[in-house]
């Protein structure tokens, strides 16, 4: 059908008729043919085009907005401005050859990137917040190597240091893990291998447990163990706190592991003629390795960060206790919560590079958790690692 | 050569054996030691709820229900009540989740649908780090870094939405030299840090679902023409309802509990407002970080008594939480 056959047509039939009718799609012999997109995942030119310069646009017209027109003084300001103005760019460029559909999809799309940019932003910022203000006291060796015995808040950094709130949180920690890694597996290993109705009951006590505020624990080791008993406040009783805070914690994490252990293992096992022990022993518990130690060390991580219950059971001594069953021995956390609330200028760097020390703490748990998480198959030994650096450098000289 | 063995013909005949279903030897032992360990656990945490309510019997029997109405924390004139701290607690607890849910929703969407392959497992590691950052480094975080901003952006607020009333402070917003320290301390400053700890727990929570949403659907709705926003909205949202409501009262729970950072934060008052912008709110944790050290005999009862009243809360909305993630369509296998 060419285009003249089609023209008569219209002009002698009314609108209605044609609409009826069906269209055939007329081959336009004029029109070069349309380019193929090289690749459906990948943008346009002009898609590309829109973005780039949708921001670009925003950029200068933000800046000309906040420093030009309004009193908007400062880089929140400025930030801010960009992303209005990034957003509304990007709706009329969009606008300009696409539908309303196309609009909100690319939206939605800046949207939701902004918002993660904005996260990321907010945790490099924690973390380069804390480096940047607490390297100072970082640098001088008896940072690590003191305490702060007969050291005034306003003393120069190159006096004292958190020895003993290094020794404190290790001692606390140590205590509250010998206590929490047995009972915590044990009652996962209950509550997967033997289940039952007591088992139930467990894990249902357990996950409400898992709600109590830390504070809360700390609380009920105050009035149990230094008011109603009569123990001073103490190491141990710190470590009594993140126990019960940790307990419930690991307790879940470790039956959630177990339960993702495949069960046609543990019936091999069982068929082969092991024991029930046996199996857990040597099929369940080595298979739900990396699981464990993951959830052991987030769980760590967690107790070594908590102030609220330290705060309450123990004391902020400025001297060191290795004692954990009589004297008031400081963490890591809490020494930073006291000298931050003196106010006092050099002791709230101190009290940065205590809570750089902390961060580093956490995270080389955390980094261990992953590796440890990693699955068996793309994990490389050390001496994989080096000889691979070895050959790395043999072929490069 | 082969021997056939030779017929017993004066064997016994053959008894079934009796197959027993008991554990015998060393499963006995481990049987009986995993269930006392289980048991003993049930003892230490079950023992710190029932040992919580014990406690608050007295307080309740001592303050009847002014216990839930009055205000002020007063050991000497013996007027001691937690609604002022319950409130606050609210307060703070939703200008965290005012901020974090939007975020948590965002970036576990950029996770599970935005990010290219090879991103992925980094940032849902990244996600997991800012959870196991301590609470006291986002404290410092939100009172060094963010509170001077914080209170700019009250200002900002005020002046121009200061006709609601949770916006309104007690300050001129047009005075030549603004009145800073009115506009920090606040409830809004709070919790801003604690949407820092809240945002990780509840994205992850989101971003595991949204992860599960089945491809043939996803596939579907763009083989239908539809954009990505579109395919997020038709079909990855709806079918994680389920976690995102779960995920938000999860991070709900952890944003009540809260203690150290929002201790550091605020400035303490006794007062039940609105004004969520203005200095001074108080919470329940932080009452307890506060006071625990004065309080004898009926304080400190009281002081528990607060502390179970937080626990039940938190406890009713993580229950909450894990019956809809549970009985949601994408529920199956979550374990956050």
């Amino acid at each position: 059908m060419t285009t003249t056959h089609q023209g008569t047509y219209q002009g002698e039939i009314t609108q209605a008729v044609v609409l009826e009718r069906t269209h055939v799609p007329v081959l336009a012999e004029d029109v070069s043919p349309a380019v193929p997109r090289a690749s459906l995942r990948r943008p346009t030119p002009q898609q590309r085009f829109v973005g780039i310069g949708s921001w670009a646009g925003a950029l200068a017209m933000a800046w000309v907005i906040c420093e030009r027109m309004l009193p908007l003084p400062g880089p929140t300001w400025f930030v801010m401005t960009t992303l209005v103005m990034g957003m509304l760019l990007t709706a009329v460029t969009t606008a300009m050859t696409g539908s309303m559909i196309e609009v909100r999809d690319r939206l939605a799309s800046t949207v939701i990137t902004a918002a993660t940019l904005l996260v990321g932003f907010a945790l490099v910022t924690t973390l380069a917040f804390v480096f940047a203000r607490g390297w100072k006291p970082l640098t001088h060796l008896n940072f690590f190597t003191h305490d702060m015995a007969g050291v005034g808040p306003s003393d120069p950094l190159n006096k004292g240091g958190v020895l003993h709130a290094i020794v404190g949180s290790l001692i606390e920690v140590g205590i509250a893990t010998a206590i929490t890694l047995p009972l915590g597996v044990g009652t996962a290993v209950f509550m997967t291998e033997i289940g039952g109705r007591f088992a139930g009951l467990v894990r249902t006590v357990v996950e409400a447990m898992t709600a109590l505020p830390s504070i809360v624990a700390g609380l009920f080791i105050y009035s149990v163990f230094i008011i109603a008993l009569g123990f001073p406040r103490s190491g141990l009783a710190a470590a009594m706190a993140l126990s019960v805070m940790m307990l419930p914690i690991i307790a879940r994490a470790s039956d959630v592991v177990l339960r993702v252990v495949p069960g046609g293992l543990r019936e091999a096992s069982l068929a082969l003629g092991a024991s029930r022990w046996k199996t857990v022993w040597y099929v369940v518990l080595p298979t739900a390795r990396p699981g464990l130690a993951t959830a052991l060390i987030l769980g760590i991580a967690r107790g070594v960060g908590e102030t609220s219950p330290v705060l309450i059971t123990s004391g902020a001594a400025s001297f060191m206790v290795t004692d954990p069953r009589s004297g008031v021995m400081n963490s890591l956390p809490l020494y930073i919560f006291t000298t931050v609330r003196s106010g006092v200028p050099v002791a709230i760097d101190r009290a940065f590079g205590t809570a750089a020390v902390l961060l580093a703490l956490v995270l080389v748990l955390f980094i261990t958790a992953r590796l440890l998480a990693r699955p068996r198959g793309n994990r490389r030994s050390l001496t994989g690692r080096v000889r691979a650096l070895l050959s790395l450098n043999r072929k490069t000289t | 050569m082969t021997t056939l063995p030779r017929e017993h013909l004066d064997a016994v005949e053959a008894v079934p054996r009796v197959l027993a279903s008991t554990n015998t030897g060393s499963d006995r032992v481990f049987a009986y030691v995993a269930r006392s360990t289980g048991a003993t656990v049930l003892v230490i945490t079950g023992g710190i709820g029932v040992f919580l309510a014990v406690q608050s019997v007295p307080t309740l029997k001592h303050y009847g229900l002014h216990f839930f109405t009055q205000t002020q924390w007063q050991p000497d004139a013996d007027k001691l009540g937690i609604a002022a701290v319950l409130v606050g607690t609210l307060e703070v607890a939703m200008v965290a989740m005012a901020i974090a849910f939007p975020l948590a929703l965002a970036t576990a969407l950029f996770i599970s649908e935005y990010a290219p392959a090879k991103l992925r497992s980094t940032l849902i590691s990244l996600v997991d780090l800012m959870a196991a950052v301590p609470s006291i480094i986002y404290g410092l975080w939100g009172f060094f870094l963010v509170e001077p901003h914080a209170s700019e952006m009250a200002l900002f607020l005020q002046r121009h939405f200061g006709f609601l009333p949770f916006f309104h402070i007690g300050a001129d917003p047009n005075a030549a030299v603004w009145d800073r320290s009115r506009y920090t301390a606040s409830a809004f400053c709070a919790g801003i840090a604690v949407a820092m700890m809240v945002l990780p727990m509840s994205c992850a929570v989101m971003r595991q679902v949204f992860s599960q949403t089945p491809d043939g659907e996803k596939e579907a709705a763009l083989a239908l023409g539809s954009t990505r926003w579109g395919m997020i909205r038709t079909v990855v949202i709806p079918f994680g309802r389920g976690g995102i409501i779960g995920g938000t009262m999860l991070g709900l729970g952890r944003a009540l509990g809260e203690t150290i950072a929002v201790l550091l934060i605020i400035s303490p008052e006794f007062l039940i407002k609105p004004r969520i912008l203005e200095i001074g709110t108080n919470t329940v944790s932080a009452l307890i970080a506060g006071q625990f050290g004065e309080a004898t005999g009926i304080q400190l009862s009281a002081l528990l008594t607060a502390g179970f009243v937080l626990f039940i809360i938190t406890l009713i909305v993580n229950t909450l939480a894990a019956i809809v993630v549970n009985r949601s369509r994408s529920g199956a296998g979550t374990d956050a």
